[in-house]
């Protein structure tokens, strides 16, 4: 079954050498919609994604003398939007300004479940990690943004109290800044990062949980 | 490394740590409880780990929830081609 994908994607590359537009278009329709999504985790706006992609089909244009085909057609053209995306990502998140705000409460609902770490009278690392969180480090961008996984933080986002989804969705989905998000909700600076933090913490508590099912 | 007493990266410890991290990541931290988290970061790989954890949790719920048509504009990315083969 991969070699008929890497044979067809072998031609296609040819194709695209010699100019071929509709090749140039099978692969769009083959590999943008993945593009997209590697795009959007990113950045911040459907707009700018789109803007990611463009570039990096340019890269790959530009790039089509230099590639040895080492790697397969789909593992550079990710690699190329990854890398766009992710300098663009950074570029964003270093423009994000920083609130000026004071630290906040919310000592009743721990963010990690209290057994996970050692007593607060250890001798050696008193409230240290008992329990560490494995890393996902290791584990391949496809597995991380699997169907599986997105539904599971859809589950987790659509069981969360409603104001909680509504702060998480407003920042973490569409990219908003704490203080519109405040205005938005009318909610105070501390209680709109009380929200995030709550909903944050759960949803990576799902996501680790069902990352270790898959693990196991 | 031998024992003498506890140890506290940062003087927070792991549990405290946990519960700042949102305020930490929106830069609301005043800058010495800041300046305490990353001085136990970089001395604490599994807090540096959650802490990944939670940017990567925001980054696949935008992924999540963009349920619509993920399609990249077509139209544009033909132009681009054209353009790009004029040059």
């Amino acid at each position: 079954m991969d070699d008929v994908i890497v044979d067809a994607d072998a031609e296609l590359l040819a194709r695209l050498r010699a100019g071929d537009e509709e090749a140039f278009m099978t692969l769009v329709d083959k590999y943008g919609p993945l593009m997209l999504r590697i795009a959007l985790t990113h950045v911040r706006t459907r707009a700018v994604a789109e803007e990611v992609v463009q570039e990096a089909w340019l890269g790959v244009l530009q790039g089509l003398d230099r590639f040895e085909g080492r790697s397969s057609l789909k593992t550079w053209i990710l690699r190329i939007v990854a890398n766009r995306a992710r300098t663009r990502g950074e570029r964003e998140a270093r423009s994000v300004p920083l609130s000026s705000l004071g630290p906040d409460a919310g000592e009743d609902e721990p963010a990690v479940d209290p057994d996970r770490f050692m007593p607060a009278d250890h001798p050696m690392y008193p409230g240290g990690w008992s329990i560490p969180p494995h890393s996902w480090a290791r584990m391949p961008e496809e597995k991380l943004l699997a169907a599986e996984s997105l539904q599971q933080v859809r589950a987790a986002i659509a069981k969360l109290p409603p104001r909680q989804q509504e702060v998480i969705v407003l920042r973490d989905v569409e990219g908003w800044d704490p203080e519109e998000v405040s205005q938005a909700l009318e909610l105070s600076p501390g209680n709109q990062r009380v929200l995030l933090h709550r909903a944050r913490s759960k949803v990576r508590a799902d996501l680790e949980h069902y990352f270790e099912g898959v693990e196991a | 490394m031998t024992a003498q007493g506890p140890i506290i990266p940062g003087g927070i410890s792991c549990r405290e740590l946990v519960e700042l991290v949102t305020a930490y990541l929106d830069g609301a931290l005043d800058s010495e409880t800041s300046g305490r988290m990353q001085a136990h970061l970089q001395l604490c790989p599994p807090c540096t780990e959650y802490v990944d954890q939670i940017r990567a949790s925001a980054r696949i719920a935008v992924v999540a929830t963009a349920e619509l048509e993920l399609r990249p504009d077509r139209d544009a990315l033909l132009s681009a081609f054209r353009e790009f083969k004029a040059r």
